[in-house]
Formats: structure tokens, C-alpha cells, sequence
């Protein structure tokens, strides 16, 4: 072999070894959760409330709280990142706003998340007066949302093809009308994509929840906006950081971790595969 | 020619009497050729100029369309063909960037002027483009989109009137089992004949079609062409076409572009059998474009 | 009529666009809102470079350079194991895998990334951090080495699937001229397509630093918590984010210590925004670079 053919090998080997890594983290972080946390899940642990000081009973409380702040996060991001977005595809604005909107969206995309928190326990909390409770947390977790459903939107309405655009309007259709009967239709699989990956990431994050929703127990279900709230992953949190019985409350943080971990990735796996299809279809 | 009642027209109510420019039908044949475009025009444009920035598209073009009659613009690639049948139901508003001088009117009243409503005037000016472009819905939906945009919302009007477009469009007899399935589904040849009806449900009363049989088969373009003349009896038809056999056979009346001017003008067996001017000949004869 | 109902629909959705920007503004003022009563207190200078941070002792202490200085600590530790993997995977999707693969791997590296930051966190706590004590023998695993680890893994995805993107964009006409001189794959990819996708690929390592940094719960149970200045890997640190989501549970509204954590969060979401401006920047210029518009 000459030389460089080796050099060749080497540098592939190195490549294929850094993809290899990250199924290896992937099955890792699965098998040691799963390992663990798979003999606590049960149906009694799915539908009751926590008992013994957090040492035995269910998750079901928070499974519910976290419903409800990813529901309401969704319903406030998604009408304001669709209009954002059809106002940036359809109505073509001036070169400056685009770029100034687009720069606002990806700085929105990178403020961490628990900055985030803070901004909601001063505006929504505080300012507003809706106190620690699901309609701030999902406030909060919706400014969150925002950016991505932005950008799968624009991404969505963007594959629309313009001559279909152009049909719409030939008929006599005015912008509004075509937008409304058939950008949006055509473009909904993109938006549900962008929607369902916001929901992962939404029921996964717990900074933002940290002051702004979020409490370690509440006896009952959450009966208005303005209740507090158990989430799944600040339960995570909190059960490893503030309880009085860490052998017993590890074993529940590894099944509501397993809970968490499923939920997410079956919500990720679901938006890839609507993805996935949809692209065969518009390449058909 | 029916009469044209301005009150009734849709889309002219903004008008004021003032913007109606001279009288109605009037000839506007620059080419002294009295017997070509009929006694009443249907659509005049006069001393059209556009422009996509700085870079002027169409100069000082000035001709009449008559109705109930297909006339085929011919011309090489970027001769502006396109750019002019797209300013007449103002799809060029679509590009930014874009500016033009002169008028166009139909039935007498500009089209071009700002208080003429675009989407009104596309009802009565329908278009079908290059390539098929249904809309990702079933082919009933299609067609009775623009019925819908329109709004009526009678039921059984509606499908009246899909059947209606549908046969017209010579595409019935194909499709009446499969109204329920995506037009995606559909031939291409299928996909462009539903285009026309959809166009046709709208009742426009002229029709453009921006080289309809581009992306066709010589089957499917059969049909269409077969089509075409079928319409011209209720419709008036102005296709832009490369493919000069295809302007012979459907047309009464040839106009030929040439980077940007209007070259010249004339009954269709005329021009290709003694054209007058010698682009139009060099261009006929295959010499160039 | 119809006209202006268009009109109404267009300026709604104008003024509906300009949410995002709304929200980052707003986010900017209160920020400032409430740290800048902190600096009436102390000087932006020792706040800075205090060396430090007893935001509750009698009189309290605010210097951040132990928070500051261990979050760029276990970045920078992140950064060891982002790029590499992170880039090499990017390489591997782009050159070497065929559709199959791809269909395969890149959903991998996607599910990756969604992992919740929590269940990383968890995985330090209970797993990572109890095997690296038993390994090198430390007094405790919780540390900033554990945290580099956990931080790295969870920024591989970000840096690579921007990386790819990048590549992506390389024309094809690069490889194909490279090949044309007898170059083979390698010397292709290592003379040819990385450098330019150069400016791309730092683009994703910014990014990446950006999640890196601003992580909160992850850092917050596996990094140990004290707010002292590193000397190894093997200390325990209390990064910007794990001090700010650790201590404003505690910390009274209006209080200095409350508003001394406002303004943790001001410089962490400055250095971010400068990440994620860079970024931009130079994301701009390589597509200018390689002639593509957008």
C-alpha cells in the first residue's frame, strides 16, 4: 500500500469512529436509563400521585402539569410564528426588515434557557401579576417555541411551489385568500413538523419552569391557568436535589427520566418520520 | 360583440368615467391592416414600455386582440413574449422591481391603472401557465377553487359548474370516476387540461396561455390545440408560443417579438406565407432563435 | 373594499412579525432593568473581576470571576470533545455514508440533540460522574470534568449538523476539480472541501460554544457548585447559569443579591449574543463567498 493510501484509511477510520460516537451516546444514555428505570414504570406509577413523601405513588401529577405547559405553549407560539413566517415568505418585505427580523429570530433561537426563566418571572410572574403558574411557565416556554416554529414554517411555505402561488392568483384569489386556501394547506405538514419537534423540545425544558411554574408537590391536578404546577422533568430535578430519601426517590427519577427520555424521542421520531415522507412526496 | 355596461362590470366600480379611454372596440391595428383584427378589439395595448430594474423588456408595443378569435405571439427566447402576456391580468405585479409605461384596456378601460382591482381582473382574464401547476388538492377542489374565492358557496351551483368546466375542458370523459383523488395524480397532459378548467369555472372572458404545451407530450399538445379551438368560440385566446407549427394550427392571428419590439403583426397564414418584414422571415424560416 | 381588507390582513401581519424582535428587546430591558441597580452598589470593575462570590454572608461578596471563569472552564472542555466528534461526524455524513446510511445516521444525530438537557443532567448525576470518581479516584465526581463530558456530548449534534449544512453548500465542482488532478478522497477533503466550508464549520463550533454556555441544567447537578476559581479539571465549579438557576429560588425580589444574579444573567446573555452575532457574520460571508444568495 502506498502511503498516502494509508494516510487515506487512517483519516476514514477516524471519521467513522466520531459518527460511531454518537450512537454510542445515544444507546448509552438509553440503555442506562431503560437498565434502571424500566422495573418502576408501571400503570400505577402513569396515574397516581406521589405518596410517602415522594417515595412511592406516581408521576401522574406532572405528567399532567407538563401537558399543560407544553399545550399552552404551543397555542400561544404557533399563530405568532406562522404569522411571522407568512409575512416573511409571502408578503416579501424590504431587504432590511428580513435581515433584522431574521438576526432578532436566531438571537431568539440562542438566549439560553434560563434566561428565559428570568424574563417570565419578571413579566409574567411578577410585571403581570399571573404569579407561579401554568400560564407563565407557558408563556415563557412559548417565547421559547417561537423561533423554531418560525424558521419550520418559513421552511414549509418556502417549498410551496411558486406557481401554485401564481395559479391562486391568476383565478382572481387575492394574496390573503391564496395564503389562507393554498400556501397553508400545502405547507401544514412542514408547520406539524416544526410544531411536534417544538413539543419535545418544550415538555423536555424545565430552566424556564424553574421560577416561572413549577413547584416539587402540589396536592391535586392543576384546575386553572393560574395554578402551580409539578412538571415531569422539574420532578426530575427536584427529587435528586431536595428530597430526604435518596434511595428510594432515585429509583422514581430514573423512571420518570425513562418517561421523559420516551415521550420526547417518540415526539422527535414522529416529526422525522411526517418529515420524511413528506419530502418523498413533494419529490414524486 | 356584447355590449359592455361599465356599472356591471366587476371590478370597474371604482372607475371614474374619465379613466375610460377612448370609444369602445376601437381598432388599434398599427400595421394598416384593417381586415386583421376585426372591426372591435377586445384587448388594446398601446405604447407599452417595460422595465425589470434599469433593463427595459418591451418597447412601445402597440397591438389589438379581437375577440372570439386566438391570436399566438411567436418569438425567440426572452423576446419579451411572456413579460407581455403576464402585464395583461398584471401577473408581473408579482415581481418586485418591475415598472411600466402605456396602457392596456379591455373593453376600453385600463387594466393598468391603479384603480383597477388586480384580483377582479384576473376573474375576467384567466391564464394558463408553462407548466402545469395544480394546486396539491383533488381535482373537484381545483376546479371549484376559484368558484369558492369568488364567493359562491351554492353546493350544487358549484359542482354544476365543475362538471361544466370539466367537459368543456374535453377532460370529463377521463376523469368523472377520479374527482375525489389528488390532481398530483394525474398525467401531465390531464394535470394541463384541468388547469383549464379551472380557468374556465371562473367565466373569464379571455384566456392567456403562456406556452401551454412546454412540458407536454405531442399527444397531450394534440389535445390541447384541439382544445384551444373548441374555445375560441366563446373566449378570447391569446397564446405565447415557441413552436411556430403550433401558432399555424391554432391561430387566427400572429404577433412576432423580437428582443423586446413588436416586429410585426398579421392574419396568421399571411405572416408565415409572405411575411413583410425580413426578421420576421429570417425568424419563420429557422434562420435564428 | 376588498382592497382594504387585504391592506388591514398585510399590516397585521406586519405588526405580528415583529414579535420576536419585541421579545429580545424585551428581554435585553429587563435584563438591564434589573441589574443595574446592583452596579450603584459595586463597580462593574469588581463585579467583574471579584474574586469572590458570598452574595449571602454579612457583608456579602459579589465578584463573578469564579462563575465566569468556570463557565468558560467546562466550555472550553466541551469544545474538546464537540469539535472533533462533532466536525468528523458532520465529515463522515457528507463523504463517506451513502443514502441509506444518511436516512439512518442523521435522524441519529436529530435525536440526539432532542435529548432533554435534564435527563443529560440526570445521567451525569447518577452515572457519569459515580464511574469517573471511581476511575480516577476522585474525592468527588461531580466536577468540571464530568460537566466538560456531559456538555460536549450535548453540543456534538449542534455542531454537527450546522458542520453538514456547511458542507453541503461546497459546490461539487470543487471535488470534481480536485479529482481531475489526481488527488484522492482524502487529500480532497482535507486540502479541498474543509477549507472551503471553513468559515461554515466555525460557524457550528460557535453555535455549539453558544449551547455550551448558556446550558443550564446539566451544569447546575453535575458541576459541583463551588463558586471558587478552577486550578484543575477535577474541581468542582459553579458555572453563570448554575449560580443564577441555583440561587434566585432564595434570593428576595429586589434584594442585591437578587439583582447581582440579573446581571449574571445580562453578561451571560452578552457573551451569547456576541456568539450568535459572530456567527451570523460570518455564516453571511461564507455564503457570499461560495455565491449564494439568502
Amino acid at each position: 500500500m502506498k502511503r498516502r493510501d494509508i494516510i487515506q484509511k487512517i483519516g476514514f477510520s477516524a471519521l467513522f469512529a466520531c459518527m460511531a460516537a454518537n450512537i454510542f451516546f445515544l444507546g448509552g444514555i438509553i440503555f442506562f436509563i431503560a437498565a434502571r428505570g424500566l422495573s418502576s414504570i408501571n400503570w400505577a406509577f402513569l396515574t397516581q400521585a406521589p405518596r410517602d413523601s415522594m417515595t412511592a405513588g406516581g408521576v401522574a401529577p406532572a405528567i399532567v402539569g407538563t401537558f399543560y405547559l407544553t399545550m399552552g405553549a404551543i397555542i400561544f407560539a404557533l399563530p405568532l410564528g406562522v404569522a411571522c413566517a407568512i409575512y416573511l415568505t409571502e408578503y416579501s418585505p424590504k431587504g432590511w426588515i428580513v435581515n433584522l427580523l431574521r438576526i432578532s429570530i436566531n438571537n431568539l433561537a440562542g438566549v439560553p434557557s434560563v434566561v428565559f426563566g428570568l424574563f417570565g418571572l419578571t413579566v409574567f410572574v411578577k410585571y403581570f401579576g399571573f404569579g407561579v403558574s401554568i400560564l407563565s411557565g407557558s408563556l415563557t416556554l412559548g417565547i421559547l417555541a417561537l423561533p423554531l416554529i418560525i424558521s419550520a414554517s418559513q421552511e414549509a411555505m418556502t417549498a410551496v411551489p411558486q406557481s401554485i402561488r401564481e395559479a391562486s392568483l391568476a383565478l382572481g384569489a387575492t394574496q390573503w385568500e391564496t395564503i389562507r386556501r393554498v400556501v397553508l394547506p400545502a405547507a401544514l405538514p412542514g408547520i406539524l413538523t416544526g410544531v411536534i419537534l417544538s413539543v419535545g423540545r418544550v415538555a423536555g425544558e424545565t430552566a424556564p419552569i424553574l421560577f416561572t411554574a413549577a413547584a416539587f408537590y402540589v396536592k391535586g391536578y392543576p384546575h386553572s391557568p393560574f395554578s402551580e404546577v409539578m412538571a415531569l422533568p422539574y420532578h426530575i430535578y427536584a427529587l435528586m436535589t431536595e428530597g430526604t430519601h435518596p434511595v428510594e426517590q432515585t429509583r422514581i427519577a430514573y423512571a420518570s427520566s425513562l418517561l421523559l427520555l420516551g415521550l420526547v424521542l417518540s415526539v422527535s421520531m414522529l416529526a422525522i418520520y411526517i418529515r420524511a415522507r413528506q419530502r418523498k412526496t413533494y419529490n414524486a | 360583440m356584447h355590449n359592455v355596461d361599465y356599472e356591471k362590470q366587476p371590478g370597474m366600480e371604482n372607475f371614474h368615467p374619465s379613466l375610460v379611454k377612448g370609444p369602445v372596440g376601437i381598432n388599434m391595428n398599427y400595421m394598416g391592416e384593417a381586415d386583421v383584427f376585426g372591426p372591435e378589439a377586445k384587448i388594446s395595448a398601446r405604447k407599452v414600455n417595460f422595465y425589470y430594474g434599469a433593463k427595459r423588456a418591451l418597447n412601445n408595443i402597440n397591438i389589438s386582440f379581437s375577440p372570439r378569435r386566438v391570436t399566438a405571439i411567436i418569438g425567440p427566447s426572452g423576446c419579451g413574449k411572456s413579460t407581455f402576456i403576464r402585464l395583461i391580468n398584471r401577473m408581473h405585479e408579482l415581481v418586485p422591481g418591475t415598472r411600466f409605461e402605456g396602457e392596456i384596456l379591455i373593453d376600453g378601460l385600463d387594466i393598468l391603472s391603479p384603480a383597477c382591482d388586480a384580483a377582479e381582473l384576473r376573474k375576467r382574464v384567466g391564464m394558463v401557465f408553462q407548466k402545469p401547476n395544480p394546486f396539491p388538492k383533488t381535482v373537484f377542489e381545483n376546479v371549484a377553487y376559484g368558484l369558492e374565492v369568488n364567493g359562491v358557496t351554492d353546493k350544487h351551483l358549484i359542482e354544476e359548474k365543475v362538471v361544466d368546466s370539466l367537459k368543456k375542458a374535453a377532460l370529463w370523459g377521463e376523469i368523472k370516476d377520479r374527482l375525489k383523488d389528488s390532481a398530483l395524480g394525474l398525467s401531465g397532459g390531464q394535470q394541463q387540461r384541468l388547469c383549464i378548467a379551472r380557468c374556465l369555472a371562473v367565466s373569464p372572458e379571455v384566456i392567456l396561455f403562456d406556452e401551454p404545451c412546454a412540458s407536454l407530450d405531442p399527444i397531450s399538445t394534440a389535445k390541447i390545440e384541439e382544445l384551444i379551438l373548441t374555445l375560441k368560440k366563446e373566449y378570447t385566446i391569446v397564446i405565447v408560443t415557441h413552436n411556430m407549427q403550433q401558432a399555424a394550427r391554432v391561430s387566427d392571428n400572429t404577433a412576432f417579438f423580437l428582443m423586446g419590439d413588436l416586429i410585426e403583426t398579421g392574419r396568421t397564414d399571411r405572416i408565415f406565407k409572405a411575411p413583410r418584414d425580413k426578421r420576421t422571415e429570417d425568424y419563420i424560416t429557422g434562420r435564428f432563435g | 373594499m376588498n382592497k382594504r381588507k387585504e391592506r388591514l390582513i398585510k399590516y397585521l401581519f406586519t405588526a405580528l412579525a415583529f414579535s420576536s424582535l419585541v421579545f429580545l428587546i424585551g428581554i435585553v430591558l429587563v435584563l438591564f432593568k434589573e441589574a443595574l441597580p446592583i452596579f450603584g452598589k459595586v463597580s462593574l470593575k469588581a463585579f467583574l473581576l471579584g474574586e469572590s462570590w458570598y452574595p449571602t454572608s454579612e457583608p456579602p461578596e459579589f465578584g463573578i470571576l469564579p462563575l465566569i471563569l468556570a463557565s468558560l472552564w467546562v466550555t472550553l472542555g466541551a469544545l474538546v470533545i464537540c469539535v472533533p466528534i462533532g466536525v468528523g461526524s458532520a465529515l463522515y455524513l457528507h463523504e463517506l455514508a451513502g443514502p441509506r446510511q444518511r436516512a439512518i445516521l442523521k435522524p441519529v444525530i436529530e435525536i440526539l440533540a432532542s435529548v432533554p438537557s435534564i435527563v443529560y443532567g440526570f445521567f451525569g448525576m447518577v452515572i457519569l460522574s459515580p464511574f469517573l470518581q471511581d476511575t480516577f479516584e476522585l474525592p468527588i465526581g461531580l466536577c468540571a470534568l464530568t460537566t466538560s463530558i456531559i456538555l460536549g456530548v450535548m453540543a456534538t449534534p449542534t455542531v454537527a449538523s450546522i458542520a453538514e449544512d456547511a458542507l453541503s453548500y461546497v459546490p461539487r465542482s470543487f471535488r470534481e476539480a480536485s479529482f481531475a488532478v489526481g488527488a484522492d478522497r482524502w487529500q480532497t477533503l482535507t486540502k479541498v472541501i474543509i477549507p472551503a466550508a471553513g468559515s461554515g464549520i466555525s460557524t457550528a463550533i460557535i453555535l455549539g460554544m453558544s449551547r455550551a454556555i448558556g446550558e443550564t441544567m446539566t451544569v447546575l447537578m453535575v458541576a459541583g457548585g463551588a463558586a471558587v476559581i478552577p486550578h484543575s479539571v477535577f474541581d468542582p465549579v459553579r458555572p453563570m447559569t448554575a449560580a443564577i438557576a441555583a440561587e434566585m429560588g432564595e434570593a428576595p425580589v429586589g434584594s442585591d443579591h437578587y439583582n447581582a444574579l440579573f446581571a449574571i444573567a445580562l453578561i451571560l446573555f452578552l457573551i451569547t449574543f456576541v456568539f450568535n452575532i459572530a456567527a451570523e457574520f460570518i455564516s453571511r460571508r461564507f455564503r457570499l463567498k461560495l455565491g449564494l444568495s439568502r
